[in-house]
């Protein structure tokens, strides 16, 4: 090949593609063509033994993994209560499994946070604050402290966009903040547990996800469509072509 | 400085669908070719089946020029155009089709004569008011060599539906007559495709697989298709998607006559005094550099086709390259494929594994193929029942009025119906029109300070016709087959970016009102090729990219055949 870069970089390529976009990584090289890898999962990491429980509050235990090894680092304790209350109603945890909060969907939007989804850090700022500010005016009392069924009834009025009032201030109205939220929480809960949500397959469990293959044979399809099918429990990140 | 560069034969700007096929035939023929590319080789390692980059994130691209780039839109010229959404091109070697559904569609007999065709059978005024549109400078059948070519050197898997007017009813009875079979066979169909053919022949209708650029078998040394599900923008793990840079970009970089120059950000085109072009300028990261060149192509998706252009003013053409006859940016239009139709069944339909060039088409409402007599547009659109599904985007389904999309309740929703849910996809007959267009956007520019591309267009009340006849078409399919809801998505309106952007540098003999002629070079400035969708007069009611790849081989291969006319 004549491309300006002939080999590959020392540093695994999950790091590479996750610092790219900031760091203006090496150019990446092709393999032979020809090549056809096997499908062999390395061996499963912390994020996918699901070992490791989301926590609320800024304060994770200690962990192996480098991704995993660190507290919340852009959402405040008061941001932190106010979101984990506000994702618990969204997906609860409840008789038909665990809710936002065991998937580590708060982990998920922290660390997002920090990487591609940096430009929504003010929006979560400032639509926290207005939801607890809204919650005060309307319901007496701030979000968190709200009975489950008045914290619902105050996400359904920002969801469909009528919490205004002076001096609430969801920039861009209430429902486009709902939908940011609801957005990342459904990442989070259903996402590759890579990104530190989906904490022992919980969302995926709840789908009845029968779990990333890289290879479905028409027998596996069968057996899916009789559910009976097991799943796979890995992250894509597990497999080794990918490491 | 700009640092000045050895001249070569041929520069192509941009390697992806169009500029990566375009180049084997070149290389083959012993021309000394450079292929600039804005981004990077990426390869199977980088195709991790990973919802969250691949499809809400920004996928591995470590350059990120179309997103920077993206084009401004607005309905009409009295409106001011906003630069909303993101930018679905990909900046690779291989470009988009690294990540494409990779449905590779011949276009109808139709689509090339529709205007003669349909002055013939309706007469000359059921040509919709304003339209622009044209024959093509020729017929399929001139089309029909290249596009069997393409499909043999990219690897193309499908049903033939006829062959030398041999009809096979399993394939697309409609579809123009191939000279031979397919290379493979079709991707297999699940029990719902099973289901929903069944439904489709109950109604009197044609179901079939759909074309796509991806094995079902080993070909070329590399393996069939593992049905992983992560192919909607997503790149091929096993390497069974046959992009170009895993198919004819690494043969012409082994006939040792294909540079490929990566992250190389081209400007503008350079015009010499006798109005031909000389070659190109280009940035990689803060260094300037000048490729001279006897001929240059350019393929670099519509929307940069028309923007290099349009930046490339000099005293030959003050308004742009080969933009003399103000015809740079006119015909173009963003296919409509939305005016979508979901549904909800009664039983899981076994699509989380598969992809969306697996499926069940019915060409019966498309085209030409039903008597418009009586119906107020012409044209239709392609129904597609195909596989695909993530557990995110599973989750974030519609209720069906069934209640919140969030809660306790919610949950027990998801958790009995995430795989009961899908979503059809309808690619409709999209024509060009007087006041649809592109031109520089007067406010927005990218990094480099260069304006971005405006869109200003809106489907009219042929597409959204077509739109409304065929959600009726596929709410009766979807209800054949059992479902039990059915909702509809808006007709459409304004016309956004798309990964289907057709014309701006359209195709004709007639160079008042096209830029290139029939062999795809300007009219203007005859060393100058254009390659990709831009040069398309029609959509048709499918994908694109075999077309242009087709059109790409038939551009290159009359290069070579006529070097000396074109570039001495």
């Amino acid at each position: 090949m004549t491309d300006s870069n002939g080999r590959r970089p020392a540093i695994s390529r999950r790091d590479l593609l996750r610092t790219a976009g900031a760091a203006g990584a090496a150019a990446l090289v092709p393999g032979a063509v020809a090549a056809v890898t096997e499908e062999t999962p390395a061996t499963p990491s912390p994020a996918s033994t699901g070992e490791v429980q989301g926590q609320v509050g800024g304060s994770l235990p200690s962990e192996p993994a480098p991704f995993f090894a660190r507290p919340l680092t852009n959402l405040t304790a008061r941001e932190t209560e106010i979101l984990s209350a506000m994702v618990d109603r969204l997906i609860p945890s409840d008789e038909m499994g665990p809710g936002a909060l065991e998937a580590g969907v708060i982990r998920y939007i922290d660390r997002a946070l920090s990487e591609a989804e940096s430009d929504a850090a003010d929006a979560y700022r400032s639509g926290l604050a207005a939801l607890d500010t809204y919650s005060r005016y309307t319901r007496g009392g701030p979000f968190i402290d709200l009975s489950t069924i008045d914290q619902d009834s105050v996400l359904i009025d920002v969801q469909i966009g009528a919490a205004t009032g002076a001096g609430v201030g969801f920039v861009g109205g209430s429902g486009s903040f709902f939908n940011l939220v609801k957005s990342h929480t459904w990442q989070g809960m259903f996402g590759d547990p890579e990104y530190g949500g989906n904490v022992n397959f919980a969302g995926w469990d709840l789908l009845d996800y029968p779990g990333v293959r890289l290879r479905v044979s028409p027998e596996d399809q069968r057996r899916m469509e009789a559910g009976q099918l097991e799943p796979v429990r890995r992250s894509a990140y597990d497999y080794s072509i990918f490491e | 400085m700009s640092t000045q560069l050895r001249g070569t034969d041929v520069v192509i700007v941009g390697l992806g669908a169009a500029g990566g096929v375009a180049a084997l035939p070149l290389a083959e023929a012993g021309l000394s070719v450079v292929g600039l590319e804005a981004g990077t080789w990426l390869d199977q390692r980088d195709f991790a089946p990973d919802e969250i980059r691949n499809n809400y994130r920004d996928w591995p691209m470590l350059v990120k020029k179309a997103e920077q780039e993206r084009p401004t839109s607005r309905a009409t010229s009295a409106t001011t155009a906003n630069q909303i959404g993101g930018h679905p091109m990909m900046n690779a070697v291989g470009g988009t089709t690294l990540h494409y559904w990779a449905q590779s569609w011949r276009l109808n007999p139709w689509d090339f004569r529709l205007v003669s065709e349909t002055t013939r059978r309706y007469g000359a005024s059921r040509i919709p008011y304003g339209s622009t549109v044209e024959d093509w400078p020729f017929g399929y059948d001139e089309l029909e060599p290249y596009y069997d070519r393409v499909e043999r050197e990219l690897g193309i898997s499908g049903q033939a539906g006829n062959i030398r007017g041999n009809i096979n009813s399993r394939g697309n009875r409609f579809e123009g007559p191939r000279e031979r079979d397919f290379p493979m066979p079709p991707l297999r169909w699940t029990a719902f495709h099973d289901r929903m053919a069944d439904a489709a022949r109950s109604m009197g209708w044609s179901p079939f697989p759909g074309p796509a650029a991806i094995n079902t078998e080993t070909y070329q040394n590399r393996p069939g298709c593992g049905y992983h599900g992560f192919c909607n923008k997503g790149g091929c793990p096993i390497n069974a998607k046959n992009a170009t840079h895993i198919t004819t970009i690494p043969r012409a970089v082994d006939t040792g006559n294909l540079k490929v120059v990566t992250r190389a950000h081209v400007t503008t085109l350079e015009v010499g005094t006798d109005g031909r072009v000389s070659g190109v300028n280009y940035v990689v990261g803060s260094n300037e550099y000048f490729q001279p060149a006897k001929v240059v192509l350019i393929a670099s998706y519509t929307y940069e086709n028309v923007r290099l252009l349009l930046l490339s003013k000099s005293r030959a053409y003050p308004d742009g390259l080969s933009n003399n006859h103000g015809q740079v940016g006119r015909h173009y239009f963003s296919h409509h494929q939305g005016a979508g139709v979901g549904a909800l069944f009664p039983y899981d339909i076994g699509a989380w594994y598969g992809l969306p060039a697996q499926g069940v088409a019915v060409d019966d409402w498309a085209d030409d193929n039903f008597d418009h007599s009586d119906l107020d547009f012409i044209g239709g659109g392609n129904l597609w029942a195909m596989s695909d599904r993530r557990p995110i985007s599973a989750a974030s389904m519609s209720t069906y009025g069934q209640g919140r999309n969030w809660g306790s309740a919610w949950k027990r929703f998801i958790h009995e119906h995430s795989d009961r849910t899908h979503g059809a996809y309808i690619q409709k007959t999209t024509l060009p029109y007087e006041d649809n267009y592109l031109d520089l956007d007067p406010q927005v520019t990218d990094p480099l300070g260069l304006p971005v591309i405006r869109i200003t267009g809106q489907y009219k009340d042929n597409e959204r016709a077509i739109a409304a006849f065929m959600q009726d078409k596929m709410e009766e399919w979807y209800r054949e087959a059992g479902a039990i809801e059915v909702n509809r998505g808006g007709l459409g309106n304004t016309m956004g970016a798309s990964t289907h952007a057709y014309g701006g540098t359209r195709m004709g003999d007639d160079s008042e009102t096209n830029v290139v002629d029939r062999w795809g070079f300007s009219h203007e400035a005859p060393n100058l090729g254009v390659l990709g969708a831009s040069v398309m007069g029609t959509s048709g009611a499918r994908n694109p990219t075999l077309t242009s790849q087709a059109l790409s081989w038939r551009t290159a291969a009359h290069l070579v055949e006529s070097w000396t006319d074109i570039a001495e």
